[in-house]
């Protein structure tokens, strides 16, 4: 698949670690702490592993809140794999799902002062690519361990 | 002297000022952020004009729902004809504001001197 070559990640296709949970934050953060743990081991530059927390973060509360509306009977997917040169996450809710497309821009002079929904911008700005499957369902975002994530950044609905 | 103590806020007056330092260096966890602000609100409501100053010198992570916190109580604030001035806010958080243009919104400073000279009385 081109989002494969696309990305300089010797990932091996099974991913190191694999996460269910139920929608519930108190689950989650027990998933970061071995993600993050993982790519410390492996030792990424401050700016990748700044990114890839944030971006973890937002992913799995977007996946709870939004994908699956706190249902406790819905679970949400997150798989990792992390080497030493990039990092792919995945994270996959239950949800009805949703289009990229029409969620607004929380940068446009009528949004900026809403409480919600930056949590998308802030992973594809920080992330080296995302991508968007499943009917948005399923969100699998790639950094690489470089300083900054000079890529443009892309979304595949 | 410490005037109000929670385990995410440290809350010292000055001239009129609350000055609210951040303790946990990772605003990320929901029952974090509702704890923030709820300190805040009750800072917003105790008195007419408030004037809040928060220091980020201790945080190195924040997340989209601790931006939509500071958001509320800016908004609050505003309703009740205050002021808030965040300083000392650490590069790679400063460029979540930016990458939000949220760095529009807040008046942000570099040094906690000179947000408190910044405020308006």
């Amino acid at each position: 698949m081109s989002e494969e070559t696309d990305c300089p990640s010797a990932a091996p296709t099974k991913p190191n670690l694999r996460f269910t949970i139920p929608s519930d934050f108190k689950f989650s953060c027990d998933v970061q702490q071995q993600i993050m743990a993982e790519v410390d081991k492996h030792g990424y530059c401050e700016s990748a592993r700044f990114a890839i927390m944030l971006a973890l973060e937002e992913a799995i509360v977007n996946a709870i809140k939004h994908g699956n509306q706190f249902d406790i009977r819905k679970s949400v997917y997150i798989e990792a794999d992390v080497t030493a040169q990039s990092t792919r996450i995945t994270v996959e809710d239950e949800g009805p799902g949703f289009d990229r497309c029409s969620v607004p821009d929380p940068r446009a002079r009528e949004n900026l002062e809403k409480c919600s929904g930056r949590g998308i911008l802030l992973i594809e700005a920080y992330m080296t690519r995302v991508e968007w499957t499943n009917k948005g369902k399923r969100l699998t975002m790639y950094r690489v361990n470089e300083p900054d994530a000079e890529e443009a950044v892309g979304c595949v609905a | 002297m410490p005037e109000t103590t929670t385990p995410s806020l440290v809350v010292n007056e000055q001239k009129g000022i609350n000055i609210c330092e951040f303790t946990c260096s990772k605003i990320l966890d929901e029952t974090n952020i509702k704890e923030i602000g709820d300190v805040l609100g009750a800072l917003i409501e105790r008195r007419e004009y408030p004037k809040i100053l928060l220091d980020f010198a201790n945080v190195d992570h924040l997340s989209s729902a601790a931006l939509g916190m500071l958001i509320n109580a800016n908004n609050r604030l505003r309703q009740r004809n205050g002021q808030l001035r965040l300083c000392k806010i650490r590069p790679q958080i400063l460029e979540v504001f930016a990458i939000t243009k949220l760095n529009k919104l807040f008046r942000i400073l570099s040094t906690r001197d000179e947000a408190l000279e910044s405020f308006t009385h």
